[in-house]
């Protein structure tokens, strides 16, 4: 993989040297690799996203390309033709959407860089930048349907537009960057870009005017306005700049939240479990009796990822208190008040409040996290709320814990 | 979801008004309208909705705002603390 972008394939250019320019045509879909050999040093190469050598190989060309299905003809430009984007999502499109909503082969589905169009555009028609997250893409020609527009994709490294903006991949260079490498100055005769207004973390607006010539209006926030936004395309009212966070939107990221939360989840609780059943064959207690008591501990700290994980997301405009942690301590003590009261069978006070305890240090720690996935918590919010979240947590689950033990160990 | 303030008093947006040129393109890009104009500059207006993404200080041409941008991620925080800023990761929550 490391010197795929060396190696010439069937089909496809020589690539040129890294210092000479690249001129021709960007063709994405036709030669995705040899285009520009090396991709711009972003800020954060340590993760979250691809390395660069997987992404010169060209998606599109494999026998099971993802994007493959949504190449409609190309439009002639003066620099070429340029590929056209559907506008009609598939059901592959929606299968492939919720792969990568629970990070199954993301990477895969990172589309080439480069400039596309959707619809018939000519060289007054408006540009559109974007990222090059599978389900960004799909959200954007969707929304597209029916318009004449030119899309310019960004290598994101496959992220979305507000977490690559953070991390410094949707950014000034990058911009400028593709600019020159599709030629775009040739493609339009206006110098005017549009770009989401989430992106303005990672672009400076000036910056791009100054290196490239074009302007960078911002435009809204929401794919699914940018119909309304592009009748009158000089400024996004209020509404469309306003972050939103509706039910809707925040029940997309439940099942996000599950699978992030399923894999330590097990291993946490196969451990508890493995040293619950080493103490209670230990102790005095009847086999039946420490089995009872250990299912009891698993149930309890499923009553806290379900707390935690599924319920705050939900509830979350509802819930007393400011702080993700208190908040999904609240409803973790609600969900094992409820749940000791509706399913579990009878038992003594001490284990009752140890069960309690494992479930509202899981609810709130799951809840804490949850942060990560809003779109209005700051991160002096998080590290204040942190510092004392973290030993409260830890202090709540480790008496809940000795409590459970001590049940186990006791029968 | 209409009310979107997180924690009161913590964030570390800062506006040096003597700077602003009045352009207005901070509360353009704002997310959450925590800018607005007044008198041909800009004031901050809801600083506790601020959510410290760093948007109005890039774009701002006169360096008239500055802020500690971040991730608010808890996630992101737990890596920072037991790996160092520079091995830490997101992922975990959806945050990227």
């Amino acid at each position: 993989m490391k010197n795929s972008h060396n190696a010439p394939m069937s089909g496809d250019r020589l690539p040129l040297s890294p210092d000479i320019e690249d001129t021709r045509p960007h063709l994405p879909f036709l030669s995705a690799p040899g285009i520009l050999p090396e991709l711009p040093r972003q800020r954060t190469d340590a993760c979250c996203g691809i390395p660069s050598s997987i992404l010169t190989t060209p998606p599109i060309a494999s026998r099971n390309a993802p994007y493959r299905h949504c190449h409609q003809g190309n439009v002639p430009s003066p620099v070429g033709p340029i590929p056209r984007l559907g506008t009609r999502l598939t059901p592959r499109d929606y299968w492939g959407g919720l792969k990568v909503r629970l990070g199954m082969g993301r990477n895969r589905y990172a589309m080439p860089a480069g400039l596309y169009a959707v619809g018939r555009p000519d060289p007054r028609s408006p540009v559109l930048v974007t990222a090059n997250y599978k389900l960004t893409v799909d959200a954007l020609r969707k929304e597209l349907h029916g318009h004449d527009a030119w899309i310019l994709v960004l290598d994101t490294r496959g992220i979305n537009v507000w977490c690559a903006a953070g991390k410094g991949t949707f950014a000034a260079k990058e911009l400028v960057h593709r600019l020159k490498a599709s030629r775009l100055e040739q493609v339009v005769t206006h110098r005017r870009l549009v770009l989401p207004q989430l992106s303005a973390s990672g672009v400076a607006g000036h910056l791009v005017k100054q290196q490239s010539g074009f302007r960078v209006i911002w435009g809204p926030i929401r794919a699914r306005d940018l119909p309304a936004f592009l009748s009158r395309p000089k400024e996004a009212p209020p509404d469309m700049r306003r972050m939103s966070f509706t039910l809707k939107e925040r029940l997309t990221l439940v099942p996000v939240e599950i699978s992030a939360a399923f894999r330590p989840a097990v291993w946490i609780l196969g451990m508890a479990m493995l040293m619950a059943l080493l103490l209670g064959m230990a102790g005095p207690a009847p086999f039946m009796t420490v089995l009872h008591t250990m299912l009891l501990g698993g149930a309890a700290t499923v009553v806290g990822l379900i707390s935690g994980a599924v319920l705050t997301p939900i509830l979350l405009p509802w819930i007393p208190g400011n702080a993700f942690a208190l908040k999904g301590g609240f409803l973790g003590l609600g969900a094992a008040f409820i749940s000791q009261l509706a399913f579990y069978p009878a038992m003594d006070v001490e284990t009752s409040i140890a069960l309690t305890m494992m479930t509202i240090a899981t609810s709130s720690f799951l809840a804490m996290n949850f942060t990560g996935a809003t779109p209005f918590a700051s991160p002096s919010g998080v590290e204040k709320e942190m510092r004392w979240a973290i030993p409260a947590q830890a202090l709540v689950v480790t008496i809940g814990l000795i409590g459970w033990l001590q049940a186990v160990w006791g029968g | 979801m209409r009310n979107m303030t997180y924690l009161p008093g913590v964030s570390t947006l800062t506006l040096d008004a003597s700077r602003c040129n009045g352009c207005r393109t901070c509360t353009l890009v704002c997310p959450h309208a925590v800018l607005v104009m007044k008198d041909g500059h800009a004031v901050i207006d809801r600083r506790d909705d601020c959510m410290e993404c760093g948007a109005c200080a890039l774009n701002c041409p006169q360096q008239a705002l500055g802020v500690t941008p971040g991730v608010g991620c808890a996630a992101y925080v737990l890596q920072t603390w037991f790996k160092g800023k520079d091995a830490a990761c997101c992922g975990g929550s959806g945050c990227c």
